[in-house]
């Protein structure tokens, strides 16, 4: 084999494998978004966070508006802190409220905004003072049955 | 009695400190490659030539194992999966098992008994015929002329064929599960775009696949240069490094993998 037709068919080796690569990036993945946008800081406490992680996506009206940046337990209120990174494009009245919901019946949770009235707006730092917690799905499934535990009498004596 | 004993120890002795002798030894012979690889890179087209063989030619094997690899993903993971009533999620599935680990592993064990038992056989050959005694004779370093080009061409490569692993099993991947099962083409690529990071998943597969390129280079050429210069010896080298460094890639891979994606 000759230098030339092995120095072509090299280049074309790194070619396809180089755009294997970019079709890993561009199509198969994507880039830790907001990681590089800018973003504030907004702050909520939560009596029950469920399953929120950190890097969960923040929602509001299902559009990802930021993500999780950080979760710790306050030990004065024992309440969970959530931090969050929201895009600086967005701002949220004073009054928005913050829950957290799940995707579908066992999908991934994550931090949902709903927007208030006020005029005033959320400025970086802030706390969120409107909070819902996780629902806990076997809370309510005891719940439910405890319930039902009690109504029996009830119905027998009748 | 107590001499058969002795024996025995002695012989155990033995296997271990002759281990250990070798490990040593490899230790010495890659930092010796690494010494002497400005010839490599001087050079290139040493270098190329050396791509030619490991990398251009294992293309063909990389890619249609890592098609089949896809496309039995796609089946298995839909079969699994629909079960629950999530065949959305089957981008995701094919696409993280592929980049996380499926790629990097089975592209370097493909490499290791492709392009790694060549290499052996080859350094082991010239060994034997007493190629490399030649090249000492007339001042050529044969680390600098034969080892390192054929070292360095296996890291270059490595990466390279992973990630073309990778994206041929998604295409697999893609294949079953769109085209031959129904699964929603919008859902496949956006369930699998969404949960694959960039950073975390992808960059880590690269770096994975590089580890290994070193691992299974750094073997086959030692086991070439060290091995015993008789057929025989050429043959026994050869085995050894197809077995030693599939075992070295699994244990790398587990212990890259308990670094890298330890959960957030």
């Amino acid at each position: 084999m000759n230098k030339a037709m092995l120095d072509l068919w090299v280049g074309f080796f790194v070619a396809i494998g180089l755009a294997a690569l970019l079709f890993l990036a561009v199509k198969v993945g994507t880039m830790s978004s907001l990681s590089n946008a800018d973003t504030y800081v907004l702050q909520a406490r939560f009596d029950n966070i469920g399953g929120l992680k950190v890097r969960s996506p923040v929602k509001s009206a299902g559009v990802v508006v930021g993500r999780v940046s950080d979760i710790r337990f306050d030990p004065e209120n024992y309440v969970a802190l959530v931090s969050m990174q929201v895009d600086d494009r967005y701002q949220f009245p004073k009054d928005t409220s913050a829950t957290i919901n799940t995707q579908g019946l066992l999908g991934e949770q994550y931090v949902g905004f709903d927007p208030g009235g006020d005029t005033q707006m959320l400025k970086p730092g802030d706390s969120i003072r409107l909070t819902q917690s996780a629902v806990v799905l076997e809370k309510l499934i005891s719940q439910f049955l405890f319930n039902k535990a009690a109504e029996e009498p009830a119905t027998t004596k009748k | 009695m107590l001499t058969k004993l002795a024996a025995g120890l002695r012989l155990l002795g033995r296997s271990v400190t002759d281990r250990l002798w070798r490990l040593g030894f490899a230790s010495r012979f890659l930092l010796a490659t690494l010494l002497y690889s400005g010839m490599a890179l001087r050079r290139f087209g040493l270098t190329i030539r050396e791509i030619y063989f490991t990398g251009v030619l294992s293309l063909i094997i990389i890619l249609v194992s890592g098609l089949f690899v896809g496309m039995v993903l796609g089946l298995q993971g839909y079969d699994t999966l629909q079960r629950f009533g999530s065949a959305s999620a089957l981008g995701t599935l094919v696409a993280l098992s592929l980049v996380r680990e499926l790629g990097p592993v089975v592209a370097a064990l493909l490499f290791a008994s492709r392009a790694g038992s060549a290499i052996t056989a080859e350094i082991g050959l010239m060994k034997a015929t007493e190629q490399l005694s030649a090249m000492e004779m007339m001042a050529v370093n044969p680390i600098a002329r034969v080892v390192a080009p054929r070292f360095w061409a296996g890291v270059v490569s490595m990466p390279l064929l992973a990630a073309l692993f990778s994206a041929m099993g998604i295409f697999g991947g893609y294949l079953v599960g769109v085209q031959l099962i129904g699964v929603d083409d919008g859902i496949f690529w956006s369930q699998m775009r969404s949960s694959v990071d960039f950073g975390d998943d992808i960059v880590n597969g690269v770096i994975k696949s590089a580890v290994f390129g070193v691992i299974v280079s750094w073997i086959a050429v030692f086991e070439g240069y060290d091995c015993e210069p008789t057929a025989e010896g050429v043959s026994g080298a050869t085995t050894r490094t197809v077995v030693t460094s599939s075992l070295a890639i699994l244990a790398a891979d587990f212990m890259l993998t308990a670094f890298m994606f330890r959960g957030a």
